[in-house]
This record gives structure tokens, sequence and C-alpha cells, in this order.
């Protein structure tokens, strides 16, 4: 853009591009939502024509607010930082985190007392299930991780973000995304594939919002002052591609019509499993490894004020990360009907992905070496080496697993469930508790945070919570695989389904127990997020002008 | 030591970047997976197994709505003791017309593959309505709508359409008469339930739940509850003949 | 079509390998030869760099 003060002033490509297209949607939406075969469906049509309309309205009123020229790349020099959707997708996690850890102790009470179900549909067990599950992973976790990428991309790269529009829309894209999704499972609307439950039109909508951040993302990369990528970048980059590819190939349905919410998959019966676990295991791989990796090898360096222990080693753990990974898939179908030679080849390398997992766990660790002592004195410090912990305890716990031996015991049990969230809880939301702690001062741009005991506090109750949520759920998984498979001396199966049931009360209600101090702590968190930024000290002097920042859309 | 410089690209050039990574998941991926879409030669060969009656699928499609795939699975593996308890291992056949899978990852109940005709349908009726009713232990949540809804069955045969089309042999004639074969198949001694029976081997027809006036939700998912892993007759199953 | 799945199948599990282990060494070369150890040096300091 020119640099001149008497630029006349124009919409840009962006602008009038999107306010365009949006208003296309918001058509398209009203007739659809008049059309629609189901209630449920006009509702999410409405939501559609709404979310356009506010956007086209955002987009037009933005562009009669702004000055006629367009932020500038740099100021004396430094790198002018976008930093408004990165604010926004912080905010995003902790309420989106507050909500999915609550609803995940709703489900786990009900799974204790039946009777909280309510007998009312959208209440029940089936629906919040999913609903807990999105919300944690893709609501909580993805703007952590979009948040994440879009700061260490502009920071590593000395570069303002690509695009205008586009980092808005991609923040409140997938943010209404999530709403779409989590609003569709309560109604019943559901594809009934764990982890991609959406709907064909939710996942369409996804797919235009993620390419839009693979553009945001690659075109930063490509517009650095630096020679090198920084080794974050290049998880987060495999992150958004790989997901790419697994969202397309999962979700390749055929919508019954284009006013039906329901769709059919153009995979079937044994093949579509292959596909779903292909996908649900890479989901894990890449965005609950790979992306939290990159915040990994981007905030504990910077925290600890160290370069990572092996630069060199990352690059190893990079390259051998995403290629065993895509290979692991086929352990979630052990003694099913998957060729044997396939169940053993995933088998083997979730086996051997044990090495660059612990490859990345002791490059982490070991970047503390000559200043443990910050762990004592940095209660955030302390919340994302933890983190890298349990990332070991549950990376050597997942191939434990995947062997055959010890699949046949802990399938189908809650074992399955305390090891997900060994990962979930310990390593997944500690590092992104961390990356919040780190990013919230630094945003808000004041010293530190407004209570370092509070971070305690949250550090020791989240804690005590995964020991009794993952403890119990061994136990209880473990009991209940040995349960099914007892025999008496007679030769008949010991017990029926129900006794095994029966057993795992006392278990179900210490897990909600360790769920409820989880909730606890991310509750101590949003409290001290909200004093940081309302009432901390500010920090010495603000690190550029004043930018012009975005106001986010309704 | 030319060659190995040019590795350089990696670190400077993001598009080479994203083409390794693309090139490192893609090729592994599908050096798997590829294989695996041969399979349909290997599915066994099993005789009975057919597509699901316009009743059926629509009570599958409640299952998936209602997300019953978060605690049944339907998929019994050839363990000694899942066998004694469950019944024959599933076949991959089995769930050949399955759109989508539901094999299920979690049994906080009990597997659901070959729970045909295992209890009454009146059994069913009140163990959807209350389980612990039934079952004084369960921890089952309870769906007293179903039994209240009536079937939306509207969208039955574009449904089916687009099952043809993905390759599940539904004829011209039960595309047709997809709406008439819901309402026979719900009906108590429906006089055609003979010629459903002829587009649809074996399959069952009654009030599923004890209610003829009206065709509800209940009535179509205790109809695929009752099918599932019904349709191969295992006395004549011969298992040596699909060795894999 | 038993023919295509076993040759898919043979495929996987010699040739594979071979690439596994193939991508593999190339990325030990490329990550461990002493002439890029500077440039990785400085690479790993990049985020302490405030601007």
């Amino acid at each position: 853009m020119a640099q001149t003060a008497t630029t006349p002033k124009g919409m840009t490509f962006g602008e009038a591009g999107s306010a365009l297209a949006f208003a296309a949607l918001g058509f398209l939406s009203i007739i659809i939502a008049a059309k629609a075969y189901t209630p449920e469906y006009a509702f999410h049509a409405y939501l559609f024509a709404a979310a356009s309309v506010a956007s086209v309205f955002v987009i037009v009123n933005r562009y009669y607010e702004r000055p006629a020229a367009l932020p500038p790349l740099t100021i004396n020099g430094k790198p002018n930082y976008n930093m408004g959707p990165v604010k926004f997708a912080t905010i995003a996690s902790i309420v989106w985190g507050i909500a999915g850890f609550t609803i995940g102790l709703l489900i786990a009470l009900q799974l204790a007392f039946p009777s909280l179900n309510f007998d009312t549909s959208w209440l029940s067990f089936g629906r919040m299930r999913p609903l807990h599950t999105s919300a944690v992973i893709f609501a909580f976790g993805g703007n952590v991780l979009i948040a994440s990428s879009f700061y260490v991309v502009q920071r590593t790269c000395r570069a303002r973000m690509v695009g205008d529009i586009a980092p808005w829309f991609v923040v409140l894209g997938y943010n209404f995304f999530i709403v779409i999704a989590g609003t569709g499972y309560l109604l019943g609307i559901t594809q009934g594939k764990e982890y991609a439950e959406p709907e064909w039109y939710a996942d369409l909508f996804l797919t235009i919002v993620w390419v839009t951040y693979f553009l945001v993302f690659l075109g930063t990369v490509m517009r650095r002052k630096e020679s090198h990528i920084y080794v974050a970048n290049w998880f987060y980059l495999a992150f958004i591609l790989t997901i790419a590819v697994l969202h397309l190939g999962n979700n390749a349905t055929i919508p019954v019509s284009i006013f039906s919410p329901k769709s059919y998959i153009v995979w079937s019966g044994v093949q579509d499993a292959l596909v779903q676990w292909w996908y649900g295991h890479n989901a894990v791989g890449f965005f609950l490894t790979a992306g939290f990796l990159a915040i990994m090898y981007y905030f504990i360096p910077k925290r600890a004020e160290r370069p990572v222990y092996s630069y060199r080693l990352s690059i190893i753990h990079f390259w051998s990360l995403i290629f065993m990974y895509i290979w692991a898939g086929p352990h979630h179908l052990h003694y099913t009907a998957l060729p044997d030679w396939a169940q053993t080849l995933g088998m083997v390398f979730s086996v051997m992905l044990w090495m660059p997992s612990w490859g990345g766990m002791i490059n982490g660790l070991m970047t503390l070496s000559g200043a443990w002592d910050k762990l004592r004195t940095d209660p955030v410090l302390r919340l994302m080496v933890v983190s890298v912990a349990f990332y070991g305890m549950a990376t050597f716990e997942g191939p434990l697993m995947s062997v055959k031996a010890v699949n046949s015991l802990s399938h189908y049990t809650d074992w399955t469930i305390g090891h997900v969230h060994a990962g979930a809880l310990g390593w997944v939301a500690y590092i992104s508790f961390g990356c919040v702690y780190c990013l919230v001062p630094w945003l808000w741009n004041k010293k530190e945070l407004y209570s370092m005991k509070a971070v305690s506090w949250h550090f020791w109750i989240s804690t005590l919570g995964i020991v009794l949520y993952i403890s119990s759920m061994w136990v209880a998984g473990i009991l209940q695989g040995l349960m099914w498979r007892a025999y008496t001396s007679l030769g008949f199966l010991e017990y029926s389904f129900i006794e095994t049931v029966e057993a795992m009360h006392p278990f179900y209600i210490i897990r909600a127990l360790g769920g409820a101090f989880f909730v606890a702590g991310s509750l101590i968190m949003a409290w001290n997020v909200w004093k940081t930024i309302t009432s901390a000290e500010a920090a010495v002097e603000e690190a550029h002008p004043a930018q012009p920042v975005l106001v986010a859309a309704e | 030591m030319s060659f190995w410089s040019r590795h350089k690209i990696f670190e400077t050039n993001s598009i080479i970047l994203v083409i390794g990574v693309l090139f490192v998941i893609a090729i592994g991926g599908l050096v798997e997976i590829v294989p695996l879409f041969y399979l349909k030669s290997t599915i066994e060969k099993a005789e009975g197994i057919r597509p699901y009656t316009p009743l059926e699928l629509a009570g599958r499609n409640i299952y998936v709505r209602e997300g019953c795939y978060n605690c049944h699975s339907q998929m019994i593996r050839p363990l000694r003791d899942e066998v004694e308890r469950y019944g024959h291992y599933s076949l991959a056949a089995e769930s050949m017309y399955d759109r989508p899978f539901q094999w299920g990852s979690k049994r906080t109940g009990p597997d659901l593959a070959r729970v045909g005709n295992k209890y009454s349908d009146d059994w069913h009726r009140d163990h959807l309505k209350d389980p612990r009713a039934v079952v004084p232990g369960s921890i089952m949540p309870s769906y007293p709508w179903l039994e209240k809804n009536e079937l939306d069955m509207s969208s039955v045969s574009e449904d089916m359409k687009i099952q043809a089309m993905l390759g599940v042999p539904y004829t011209e004639d039960m595309l047709k008469l997809a709406e008439t074969d819901v309402r026979i198949q719900a009906n108590a001694d429906d006089p055609n339930a003979i010629d459903l029976a002829k587009r649809y081997p074996n399959a069952q027809s009654r009030s599923f739940d004890g209610n003829p006036q009206k065709v509800t939700e209940a009535d179509a998912l205790i109809a695929y509850l009752q099918m599932l892993g019904t349709q191969v007759d295992f006395k004549l199953y011969d298992n040596k003949a699909n060795v894999r | 079509m038993p023919a295509a799945y076993k040759f898919f199948a043979e495929f996987a599990q010699t040739w594979g390998l071979l690439y596994f282990v193939g991508v593999f060494l190339i990325v030990l070369v490329y990550a461990l030869a002493p002439s890029r150890k500077e440039r990785f040096d400085a690479a790993a300091r990049m985020p302490l760099q405030e601007d």
C-alpha cells in the first residue's frame, strides 16, 4: 500500500470480496431455512444467515471507520504485529475450556448417577459426550492453537500477519463453526463418527476457514525477515496441513439434499472404520500433539530464557514424529476385521513412536538444564514442564496399549479413557494453560500476571484432579477388563455384564471428583486472566505505538 | 557436499517444507491404507446379508442421532469370553452396508452386534423408556421421547437413493415403495408383509412398540435392534472357507 | 481384485519399509551434518531475540 497521506480511500479486494461472499451466503441461508427438512436445520440456517448479515455490517462499518491507508507492515523499522485476532482466540479458548471441562464433569456424573440425564433428549449422555469432546479438543485446544500459531509465526518471522479480513475470518469463522457443531449435537445433528461428528454443511464451512488459516499462516511465513523458519512453525504447518487432509478424507459425505442436515459417508463398514481411525489417530497426532509441540518449542525456551536443548534433535523429532504417526491408526482396530498385517504394522509403528515422542520430551525438559531453579520460582514454567512430563507418560502408555495382548484387555474399557485424559488434561491442557499465562501479559502489555499465587493454586488443584482422574480410570478399566474375561472353576463366565457396570460406580465418583478439581482450577485461571487484563500493572512502556486494533464482530 | 547444501531449502523455503510434509504423510498413509481399499475382495462370502429395510434404516439413523455408539460397540472380537458372551465374532460383511460404521470404541454398555432377537420387543420398549425398570443397576439414560415421537419418514426414500448411488443394492421398486414399506413393517399382521419379505428377506414385520396407532421412533429403533447380527446363519456359515 | 490386494499388501510390506528407513536416514544426515551446526544454533535462539 502506498505510504502517502493522500491515498484515496477505497475498499480492498478482501473487504469487497468478503462482504459480497457473506451477502451471498446470507441469501442462500435464508432460502435453505425456508425449505429446510427439519426445524433443527432451519435453526442452523438462520444462524448462518444472522452471522452473514452481521459480518457484512461489520465489514462495511469497519471500512467507514478506518483511515484510508491500511495498517503499515512496519513502524520505525519494527514489525507492526497484528495481535487482535490472537487476543480474541486467547479469550475464546478460556471460555470454551471452562465450558468443555464443565460438560465433562456433567457427563462423568451422569455415568455415576443416571438420573442426571433428566430424561431430556438434548441433555442425555449420547449427545453431551460429543459436545464435551468437541468443546475441549476443537474449541479449547483449537483456539489455543490458532492464537499461539498466529502469535508465534509473527514473532519468529518478524513480520505482520498476512491479510486484513482473513485473520479475523479464521478466528471468528472457526468459533462460529464450534457453535454450529455444538448446538447441532444437542439437537441430534451428527455424523456419528467419533471426533468428526459435525454434519456436511459445518464441515464444508470449516474447510473454507481452514484453507484461509493455512494461507494466512503460509503467507506470513513467506513474508518473514529471517531466512530460517523456526521449528515451531514446522510443527504448526504440519498440523494445519495434515488436519486439512484428514478432515477431507474422513468427511467425504454426500448430503441427502441441500435442504437436509443428513448426509451419508461414501465409505462403508470396514473401510469407513479404517478411514475413521486413520483420521482419529492422526487427529491425536497432529492436532493434539504436533500443534502443542509447537507451543512447547516456542513458549518453554521463551519462558526459561534459554534456547531449546538441541535444535537438531527437534528436527529429527519433527520428521520422525509426523512420519510415524500416520501409520499408527490401525491399533484402534486390533482383533477386528482389519487384515492382520495392517494391525501388526500399526502396532509396530505405535511402539516405535515411543522414540520420537521421548526425544521430544527430553528436548523440552532439558531446555531447563542449568535453570532448574526456575521451576521453584515460576509456576507458569512449572505448568509447562509438568505438561511435558505428562506427555512422556502418555506416550509411554500409548505404545504399551497398542500391543495386541495388552489391547485385548484395555480396549473398550475405561483404561482408554484414563489414557486419553493423561494426555488431554496433563499434556494438552497444561501446555495450553502455560501458553495462555504467557500470552495474556504479553498481549495486553502487562508486566506480569495479576497473581502468581493463583497460578500455583491452579497448578496444585488441577494436578490433584488429574491424579484422581487417571488413577481411578486405570483401576476401573483394568478391573472391568478382567471381570469381562473372568471364568468360574466350572468354565462359565463369572460375571454378567451388569455386574461389571455396577463395579464401576465408586471409580466413576472418584473420577467426577477429579474432574471437579480440574474445573475449579480453570475457574481460578479465568479469574486471574481477567484481573491481569483489567488491573495488572502495565509493562514499562508500549513496545510499539498503538496499533490499529480491530473490533471483534459480534 | 553440494547435494547436502541444497537441503537448506527445507529451512528457508516454506513451499518446499509444505511439499515435504505432504510427501511424508501422504506416502506413509497411502502405502498402508490403499491395500485396504481392495478389501472388498477379502470381505467374507457370507449368505444372508441384505440392505436395511426403510424402517430399519430410519431406526439406525435414530441410533446414530442419540449417540448410542458412545457407549455400545458393534464389534465382537474373536476372543473366547466375547464369543461366549455375545455370540459369533463379527464379520466384515455384516457391516458392509453401514454408513457410518458403528463399531464403537467403548463398552460402557454391552456390545450390540448380535442383540437382535435376544430380548422381546416389550423388553426393548420398557428398557428404552426406563432402563432401570428392567435392569436395576443400569446407568443408561432413559429415552422416553422415542415412543412419543412420530417417525419422520418424509425423506426415507431420498436417504435410500443416496445409498443406492453409493452402491447399496436398492432397486427402483424398493425406492418407490420406501414409505409404504415403513408402514407395512411397523404394522401388526399387515397383509403385504409377505411382499416386504420378498424385497427384504427375513424382514420382521410387527408393531415393535406395541402401539399400532402410529409409527414411532421407538418402532424404528427396535426394528433395527432386533435385526442386528441376525442375518448370517452361523449353522451354515463355513468359517474355513474364509481364512485370510 | 485379490491380485491387486496382494500386490498392494506386498508393496506396503517391502517398499513401504524401505521408504521409511530411507526417509529416516535422510533426516538423520540432514540434522546431524556438522556443516549445519552453526545455522541450527542460531535458529535455536530465534525466539529469544526481542525486537
